[in-house]
């Protein structure tokens, strides 16, 4: 019989990542329901020191394989190393961080394990008996579908990161950790790494962006926008008329002349919403407008419309972000 | 299977004009920049050899495929539509009809694969609707052609390599022998004169050819001596159904855009669209163009087929389709208001590009006079 | 070489809309393309040929229709196709579909899998991984850059991940998914296009491959879905009047009830 919430905590250098840490808050959440403990697999070469961390976050038990065969990410030797645990240990559900990692492992073990695998979830809910259901987005966003996993062991899921809330530390808490050694079968190990390098990745691209931070001609000074773009992990687009104004790029024009767009978020700041601009963000599923002016045809499609300085609230919150 | 054929064809030359085409029409329009780009992207796709033979390296395709590929491509813009039909109705396709073998092998494989353009010269300072009285003359001479003159107003000047020239070769019963040639670019005294400014079709190469005892071979003769008016009507035949699928697409383009400008623009709180005045001048433009479709596609068929309606078809399709890019395009400016006169908005150029659709490769009038000159004669 | 490119036929999601009057999915005349990252699949597999030499076959699991996926993979420039179609694989999941994909892939014979990294209907990324498991080959995901070595008849890709990329070799058998930023694919080419009047595409049913019903279908679908919801539109339109400090916590306050922060 399989038993327990497992979570794969993912680590890049020796860093636990922190869609680990959100995994072992709805693990938490989740076991108190089935009334199971919380399982953390922690796999890579240096690394076991990280084991006391993830108790603090919430794992009753802390898995940990720590060999060099680990040192990078490696589709064959990780899965090689989590397949053992899953076998040996059997639990019931296993959840991975959606990342550019969890979505290599996790399908490649599932399959591996026969069992069923459910990708990039932003939901997940359990029944008593320890059924899961796992909801996710499809169709670019347009439909939410939940998911079930009702005869075979472990249900397994990818789960959004940013979606979940992060485990809170409690440095208190107890937990056991298990050293386990692998016998590597490295007759499978064909892939070779020949070199790893880290990059700065810069997402200036609006029509990618998740949240967008537009400025118009309420806008006199850009900077301040940028800056709250990075602290959102977002992107700056504008108006037609700053980029006429050679204020900004013709790649961040939004509108009938520029891109359209459809973030999850679009704030305007100081734009007063000329049908053309609308024509290219109304699709956005949550917009902010700010704007001095009461009547702008902006705060007609904005879901939160602010009159107020943009200048001055765009400070306020390079201030509390 | 014939119908994935046509099926897949539609979607390829709709996605490339959307994707290739569309982006560079405002730019080369203002500044006035052939999109040779574009051409050698076309070249790859075997757009530029659609209708030529695989055994000349074409694509083997028919004539249909040819003008739905320049009604979409000038519905994203019509200079890069005027290009290609240039290129191929009067010049490549000349060169496939009257061509020897030896001219076929020699020049159709880098034309069609966009390696090289073609062009073609007929027009004179004193001879445009009157094609008759040509002043270019070429002179036997030993083993070639000495070939003296101006040609005016030739598209894809300059940036073309191969050139289709009618040129005067003597005396005929009623009137001037003309003759066809076969000109390179790079012959000795072959130039090119002055760049127009246009109105429109902007990014296309309109310049004069000058010919200063340019040595053309004999074995670039086109056709028979004395066949070159013979020629150059048959060619274009074609070329004006080239031009009407250009006015065709020029119209349909500005269309769409002024569907999409009437739905979303909103003028005393309800969209433009929801006023008759637009809904019943969109409904008579829509007719109108499709009517211009209708006689487009009919005469492509006569010259799939070689029918004898073909010159009258082609004068018909032209005569229509470019007097309706023209109205469409007046009046999807006239529903853009003020924005439509800007350049912010691309249907100011589409109204500039139609008007010469119903001035080169003959008039209207002259499209009349083909008209009625074959129903009266009878 | 061999090469197979497993492709899927997929609404163009970004046409699909949702009525915010009754809540559903308008799927009425969007058109079906080639999943965007399978496309791009496509492009380097005939890229590989134009520059090494290689057989390209592009398969696609799919109902009749998707036949046009395939001939439109034939008119890019791939030498065979194939449609994997039977009554047997509808309601396949991912492990399900994976188990029909790799069947038919055994039985034609591959050196070198492409897939798409994701298909942009289900977004899952899992087939390909399970593909490789099913036949027991290495696989290399998020391909940002794919290249052959003559020399050494090996692989060498450039795997993308957020934070970093590998450069990583493989040589034998392998399976490689392809995100759509690698390449922009090629267009159809007249040519080919023109071709098709020549060209068939293959039909593989359950029958041709060496398939145990109970693995496939609904019946081999570990996963099942239990109900699906169109998203909720944001429909409040509020505009208050505030103070920058108070504007500010507002907007911080709603990005976060959004999980946006």
């Amino acid at each position: 019989m399989n038993k327990n919430i497992w979570v794969f905590c993912e680590q890049r250098d020796g860093e636990i990542q922190p869609v680990a840490l959100e995994l072992l808050g709805i693990a938490k959440e989740l076991s108190e329901k089935t009334n199971e403990k919380v399982g953390a697999i922690l796999v890579g070469h240096n690394v076991k020191a990280k084991a006391n961390d993830l108790v603090a976050y919430g794992a009753d038990e802390v898995y940990v394989v720590d060999d060099e065969e680990l040192d990078n990410f490696l589709t064959e030797p990780y899965v090689q190393a989590v397949y053992k645990l899953v076998s040996d240990y059997k639990p019931s559900i296993l959840l991975f961080g959606a990342t550019s990692i969890g979505r290599d492992l996790a399908p490649r073990l599932s399959a591996r394990l026969r069992t069923g695998l459910t990708a990039d979830c932003t939901k997940l809910e359990c029944d008593e008996k320890g059924n899961l259901f796992m909801t996710r987005p499809a169709f670019g966003g347009n439909l939410f579908a939940t998911i079930a996993c009702p005869d075979h062991r472990p249900q397994m899921s990818t789960v959004r990161p940013g979606v979940m809330k992060k485990a809170e530390r409690d440095d208190s808490r107890k937990g056991e950790i298990i050293d386990v050694k692998i016998d590597w079968d490295t007759s499978k190990f064909a892939v070779k790494l020949i070199e790893e390098v880290k990059e700065v990745q810069s997402v200036d691209k609006i029509e990618d962006a998740k949240i967008l931070v537009s400025c118009g001609r309420g806008v006199k000074n850009v900077k301040p926008a940028f800056e709250v773009a990075e602290k959102l992990k977002g992107t700056v687009s504008s108006s037609r008329a700053l980029v006429d104004a050679g204020v900004m790029e013709h790649a961040r024009q939004v509108g009938q002349t520029g891109k359209t767009v459809r973030p999850q978020a679009y704030l305007a700041f100081g734009i007063s919403g000329a049908i053309q601009h609308l024509a290219g963000m109304e699709e956005s599923e949550f917009i902010v407008a700010v704007n001095t002016d009461k009547s702008a045809p902006i705060f007609k499609v904005a879901n939160l419309g602010i009159v107020s300085d943009a200048a001055a609230v765009m400070k306020n919150l390079i201030k509390m972000l | 299977m014939a119908e994935y054929k046509q099926l897949l064809f539609e979607q390829m030359i709709k996605d490339f004009a959307e994707n290739e085409v569309k982006p560079l029409a405002q730019e080369i329009d203002e500044e006035e920049r052939f999109p040779i780009e574009t051409v050698e992207k076309m070249g790859k796709l075997g757009i530029m050899g659609i209708i030529v033979p695989k055994q000349y390296g074409g694509a083997g395709g028919d004539y249909n495929m040819y003008i739905r590929a320049v009604e979409e491509i000038s519905k994203a813009c019509g200079t890069t539509g005027v290009i290609l039909s240039a290129h191929m109705s009067l010049c490549v396709a000349p060169i496939l009809e009257f061509g020897t073998e030896a001219q076929k092998a020699k020049y159709l494989p880098d034309l069609a694969s966009g390696k090289k353009i073609g062009a073609f010269g007929l027009t004179e300072p004193n001879a445009g609707t009157d094609a008759g009285n040509q002043q270019t003359v070429a002179v036997e001479k030993d083993d070639h052609y000495l070939l003296n003159g101006n040609k005016i107003f030739i598209t894809n000047a300059g940036y073309a390599d191969t050139y289709v020239v009618i040129a005067v070769t003597g005396k005929a019963a009623k009137g001037p022998e003309m003759s066809a040639f076969i000109v390179e670019k790079g012959m000795e005294g072959f130039s090119f004169g002055k760049k127009e400014k246009k109105m429109g079709i902007r990014g296309s190469a309109t310049c004069e050819l000058i010919f200063e005892n340019v040595k053309v071979p004999k074995e670039n003769m086109l056709g028979q001596r004395g066949d070159g008016f013979k020629i150059a009507m048959k060619t274009l035949d074609g070329g004006r159904i080239g031009i009407a699928a250009q006015a065709l697409g020029i119209a349909e383009g500005a269309l769409d855009e002024t569907i999409a400008y009437v739905k979303s623009r909103k003028q005393f709180s309800k969209s433009l669209s929801a006023f008759q005045n637009t809904q019943f001048v969109i409904a008579d433009l829509a007719t109108k163009v499709a009517a211009a479709r209708a006689l487009v596609y009919i005469a492509t068929d006569a010259k799939q087929k070689k029918l004898p309606t073909l010159s009258v078809n082609a004068a018909q399709a032209k005569l229509f389709a470019s007097e309706t890019a023209m109205e469409v395009t007046t009046k999807a400016v006239q529903l853009h208001g003020g924005y439509g006169y800007t350049r912010e908005y691309p249907i100011e150029r589409m109204m500039r590009d139609a008007k010469i659709t119903e001035i080169y490769e003959g008039t209207s009038e002259v499209q009349r006079m083909v008209i009625s000159g074959a129903l009266l004669r009878k | 070489m061999k090469i197979i490119v497993c492709i899927k036929q997929v609404p163009n999601t970004t046409e699909i809309k949702i009525d915010p009057v009754t809540n559903t999915l308008k799927r009425d005349g969007v058109p079906s393309i080639i999943n965007p990252d399978d496309k791009s699949a496509i492009d380097v597999a005939i890229q590989l040929k134009e520059k090494h030499g290689a057989e390209v076959t592009v398969i696609c699991m799919g109902p009749p229709q998707a036949e046009n996926a395939l001939r439109e993979a034939l008119a890019m420039g791939a030498d065979n196709a194939y449609l994997l179609t039977d009554r047997a694989f509808a309601g396949s999941d991912t492990l399900a579909t994976s188990t029909i994909v790799a069947a038919a892939i055994k039985k034609l014979g591959a050196d070198v899998v492409l897939c798409g990294r994701q298909a942009i209907d289900g977004d899952t990324a899992q087939v390909g991984p399970q593909i490789a498991e099913h036949l027991g080959i290495p696989q290399i995901t998020y391909a940002a850059a794919i290249d052959y070595n003559e020399e050494r008849n090996s692989l060498i890709v450039k795997r993308q991940f957020e934070d970093r990329y590998q450069t990583l070799e493989v040589s034998g058998q392998c399976l490689v998914t392809v995100l759509s930023t690698l390449c922009k694919p090629r267009y159809m080419n007249v040519w080919d296009i023109v071709d098709q009047d020549s060209k068939e595409v293959g039909k593989i049913t359950f029958a041709d491959m060496d398939l145990d019903a109970k693995n496939i279908g609904l019946a081999g679908s570990p996963t099942k879905v239990q109900s699906t919801a169109t998203k909720q539109f944001d429909k409040t339109i509020e505009t208050l009047e505030l103070d920058p400090e108070a504007a500010a916590k507002a907007i911080i306050d709603a990005l976060s009830k959004r999980h946006l922060i």
